[in-house]
């Protein structure tokens, strides 16, 4: 029997909402880990019952957590972030260097072949490896002193590496993502990298074709089609075709290019999805409506998907890891809310409903298909 | 035995209830306290103090019999009653954060 289990991060606990194929009933689980925030929350492709979190606090740090039952029992791991070497520093705020310190994991990236092995990106930024099942923790250093670190600044929410995506066709080639850094590629497993940010314009930086700087908020990739990258800037929706050595915009009849969510259709590689929001100053959606943004051109023309959604008083927010897709049939589509709502769609986006409310804020969204 | 009281985040995260009980052995301190209680409970490590640097975290204290011990150098004695199991040793997760 398929069905889609449904983790959600927020911001005081973890819940698992499973459902079968249809995605009409749902069971909650949670919250676990309650009172704690819960950054993201995501299964293994390799072994979906084994599932990774996230959870920290600003008073008692870093705990990873670790389920091989598809969320009924956690066990904690490895919480030990230590950068490699002597980490040096990084612009603060007002440009003087600061130490770069470690805060929480942002995002976890479980190896898409091994159980044991999973990626994490970090506040400050860097990328971890474990591959003893999050057990222990490496920083893969050469990210953090390629040459560009001592001039990345965090962004409004730290600075942060916020996602990792593995290249199906390629287990050499991986992707990260850094506020307020950009994007950068390793084509060696992640011992060497650079930075692939050119065509990236953003707002007032005084050059444009700066190397780094760029406000990067959330990437996407179609499996299918690995080459061509979707990516969610602080402004601007951007597209890739060629494994992000340049980019080009696909904002197009958007009512507004800000946002942090993107996220392509698990069968058309050419359908995207995005959650504009007002201005980077007002951190809500548009005129009180919740509205989904989707294109099945690969960018630029977009059509508001809003059956089922709020199309008055509504002012949330949708965060960058908070939106995914499942692989059934008719592909279904998830995003959670400031609000705490999460809504899902069973037919691509044409018809929405919530399938939990009145949660925390939702910080991440991750689906398994289950089979 | 020495007495050790958690903040409910970190008893979950232990799996205890209640007090701990921890044998520590020669002097008190707070440091042979916190490395017993942090081997006695692993998950603890990180929790409580920095990994590398064993320096509190900045939004926990430590109290013990109505004094705040958070700024006393860890490997300072701690107080009789608490090295006597008589008062605990107590971890606080600071009242911060609005």
């Amino acid at each position: 029997m398929t069905g889609v289990r449904v983790l959600i991060g927020t911001r005081k606990g973890a819940f698992v909402l499973t459902s079968d194929g249809t995605r009409e009933q749902w069971d909650v689980s949670g919250p676990h880990f309650p009172g704690w925030e819960i950054y993201h929350v995501t299964g293994s492709p390799a072994e979906p019952n084994r599932l990774f979190a996230s959870q920290s606090t600003g008073w008692f740090g870093q705990v990873i957590q670790r389920s091989d039952d598809g969320g009924l029992s956690w066990e904690p791991k490895g919480n030990n972030f230590a950068y490699d070497g002597d980490p040096g520093t990084h612009q603060w705020y007002d440009g003087t260097p600061h130490p770069w310190e470690f805060a929480r994991v942002w995002h976890l990236e479980p190896s898409l072949s091994d159980p044991d092995t999973v990626y994490a990106g970090v506040e400050d930024a860097a990328l971890f490896r474990s591959t003893d099942g999050a057990e222990t923790w490496q920083e893969l250093p050469g990210l953090r002193t390629h040459g560009s670190g001592p001039f990345w600044q965090p962004g409004a929410g730290g600075m942060c590496l916020h996602t990792i995506i593995l290249d199906p066709s390629d287990p050499a080639r991986m992707y990260a993502a850094i506020s307020a850094a950009g994007v950068f590629r390793s084509d060696d497993s992640g011992t060497t990298w650079r930075p692939i940010n050119r065509g990236l314009r953003s707002g007032d930086l005084p050059d444009q074709d700066a190397e780094v700087g760029h406000c990067v908020h959330r990437l996407a990739m179609h499996p299918s089609r690995p080459e061509v990258l979707f990516m969610q800037k602080h402004w601007d929706v951007m597209r890739s075709d060629d494994a992000g050595e340049s980019w080009h915009e696909i904002s197009g009849n958007l009512p507004t290019d800000f946002g942090f969510p993107i996220a392509v259709h698990a069968h058309e590689p050419d359908t995207v999805y995005v959650v504009p929001i007002t201005s980077d100053s007002h951190h809500f959606v548009m005129d009180g409506k919740l509205r989904v943004y989707r294109s099945r051109t690969g960018g630029n023309e977009w059509e508001a998907l809003t059956s089922g959604l709020p199309q008055q008083n509504c002012y949330v927010n949708v965060l960058r890891d908070a939106m995914a897709v499942d692989s059934l049939d008719s592909c279904g589509l998830y995003f959670g809310t400031s609000g705490g709502q999460v809504y899902a769609s069973p037919d691509a986006g044409d018809n929405w409903a919530p399938i939990v409310r009145d949660l925390p804020a939702v910080l991440s969204v991750e689906v398994q298909t289950l089979t | 035995m020495i007495r050790v009281v958690l903040p409910a985040h970190l008893r979950a995260l232990a799996r205890v209830s209640g007090e701990v009980q921890l044998e520590v052995d020669g002097q008190v301190t707070q440091r042979a306290v916190l490395d017993a209680l942090e081997a006695r409970h692993p998950t603890l490590l990180g929790t409580v103090r920095d990994q590398a640097t064993k320096q509190r975290r900045p939004f926990v204290r430590f109290y013990a019999c109505q004094e705040d011990l958070s700024h006393e150098p860890p490997d300072d004695p701690l107080p009789v009653a608490v090295a006597e199991g008589t008062e605990p040793f107590l971890v606080i997760g600071a009242m911060a954060g609005g």
